[in-house]
């Protein structure tokens, strides 16, 4: 069980950053990861006093407080406007609204979750992460830093023309997903760049890119299914797989394969200028 | 510490622990229509209001609540009963114990979205769990009442 000693609501976040670098003490983000821990907590740090809580659009980006809920993803109109309803996808089935109410996109990102459908469908658009110590950096960047005791304090999504989709197979509904992927064509008609990103494998999410010549196939419509499938089984070698209590590594495989055909298909189906 | 909590339109002022969980703090209170019935953040059955957003109360310290209106189905009693009617009409459970929170996450639904498809229902209720029923006779209970509101009944808000 959790235990908290004491809880303390930061006024700033160089005041959280500094409690934050004692080991006996922690960030809350939605708390739903770390009640299932068995620990002490000395100090419970809140962030939710400093409105980090909304997601602003500005003329080249979606600014996405930490505090901000899987919900206010799931409904926020411009966003998944832009994300083809990605977004809304990937967090539609993670557990129910009530737990969604909760749960926030930092502690999702923050803990670099092996299952994370968050986490998958970020690193396909164009996303950065604000840290309160290291600065922006690209979120593809972060998924392979080892876990510190800085803040992520907002998510940044860069509106690089994009066209992506999410999906992702469950043995139940609400259960973490047996793989988790994503696909996205993004960037200008003359810099346009395609990607495909795995999770749940269940290690980590990895982004791999597509050739320059599959993306302007892909943009031009011009694939046949049969082509599409090799496109996708050959994507699909390149990901790692390993085996846990939901699914052998194997399966993981050949669901990628079905997977990374369907996602691809509709991109193509979208297709043309991005 | 010290809470200022308005529950089910009263306000009250509480000494609390840092760790207090919401649930027992509404269930001190008397809401014993709050249940726990999982340790995940699973179930729904902790189902409460935080400013009208249904959460779980099993997963949010008090200390969060400082300041702000939680509700829970003690305080919805005339909604509530309305809808309930409904699934009680259907026979839809048996032991009975996933009741309030579906109730309380139903009305919420209703709330946000008062003209729901059978697609949306099962979303919104996706985490609300019943280890007896299998949600057919939830399922019937909330067409039913949906259409008796369609059909001039009493509005639920
Ligand atoms: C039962 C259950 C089922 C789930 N199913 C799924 C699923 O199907 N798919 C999926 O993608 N996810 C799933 N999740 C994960 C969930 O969606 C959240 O990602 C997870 O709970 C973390 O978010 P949180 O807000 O609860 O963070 P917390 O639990 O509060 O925090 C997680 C960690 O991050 C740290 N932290 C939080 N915020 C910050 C910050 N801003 N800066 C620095 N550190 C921070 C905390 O100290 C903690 O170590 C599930 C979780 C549970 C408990
Ligand atoms: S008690 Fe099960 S979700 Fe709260
Ligand atoms: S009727 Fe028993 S849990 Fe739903």
């Amino acid at each position: 069980m959790l235990k908290i000693k004491e809880y303390v609501k930061a006024e700033s976040l160089e005041q959280a950053y500094e409690l934050n670098q004692k080991k006996s003490n922690c960030i809350l983000g939605g708390m739903l990861w770390l009640k299932m821990s068995d620990r002490t907590v000395q100090k419970a740090i809140d962030l939710s006093g400093l409105g980090l809580d909304t997601i602003e659009e500005t003329e080249d980006s979606f600014s996405i407080g930490c505090m901000v809920t899987l919900r206010q993803l799931e409904l926020h109109p411009r966003l998944n406007e832009w994300t083809n309803g990605a977004i809304r996808d990937c967090v539609k089935d993670i557990v129910g609204v009530q737990f969604r109410n909760l749960a926030t996109i930092g502690g999702s990102i923050f803990g670099r979750f092996g299952f994370s459908d968050v986490l998958t469908c970020f690193l396909a658009l164009d996303t950065y992460v604000e840290l309160y110590q290291s600065g922006v950096i690209p979120l593809e960047q972060f998924v392979g830093i080892k876990r510190d005791r800085d803040i992520l304090v907002r998510i940044i999504v860069k509106k690089t023309p994009v066209k992506c989709v999410y999906m992702t197979h469950r043995n139940a509904k609400t259960d973490f997903p047996v793989l988790a992927c994503a696909a996205a064509l993004s960037g200008q008609t003359d810099n346009c760049r395609g990607y495909v990103v795995a999770g749940a494998r269940p290690g980590r999410a990895i982004r791999i890119e597509i050739g320059t010549e599959e993306v302007m196939r892909l943009r031009k419509g011009a694939y046949t299914k049969e082509d599409l499938r090799s496109l996708a089984a050959g994507l699909a070698k390149d990901i790692p797989m390993d085996s846990n209590m939901r699914a052998s590594a194997e399966y993981r495989s050949h669901l990628a394969e079905v997977l990374l055909f369907r996602c691809l298909s509709t991109l193509q189906e979208r297709g043309g200028e991005v | 510490m010290k809470v200022k909590i308005v529950l089910n339109g009263k306000t009250r002022e509480d000494e609390i622990n840092s760790d207090q969980l919401l649930i027992d703090y509404v269930r001190s209170h008397g809401c014993y229509s709050v249940k726990r019935g999982c340790e995940t953040s699973n179930c729904g059955l902790c189902t409460v209001f935080l400013d009208g957003k249904p959460i779980l109360s099993c997963s949010l310290l008090t200390a969060r609540a400082d300041g702000h209106r939680v509700e829970t189905l003690e305080g919805l009693q005339k909604e509530a009963e309305e809808f309930g009617a409904f699934v009680a009409d259907q026979g839809a459970e048996q032991c009975g114990f996933c009741n309030p929170g579906m109730i309380m996450n139903a009305i919420a639904l209703f709330r946000e979205n008062p003209d729901p498809s059978e697609e949306e229902i099962k979303e919104y209720l996706a985490g609300n769990l019943c280890r007896c029923s299998g949600y057919e006779g939830q399922l019937r209970a909330i067409k039913q009442f949906l259409e008796y509101r369609r059909r001039g009944g009493e509005s639920c808000e």
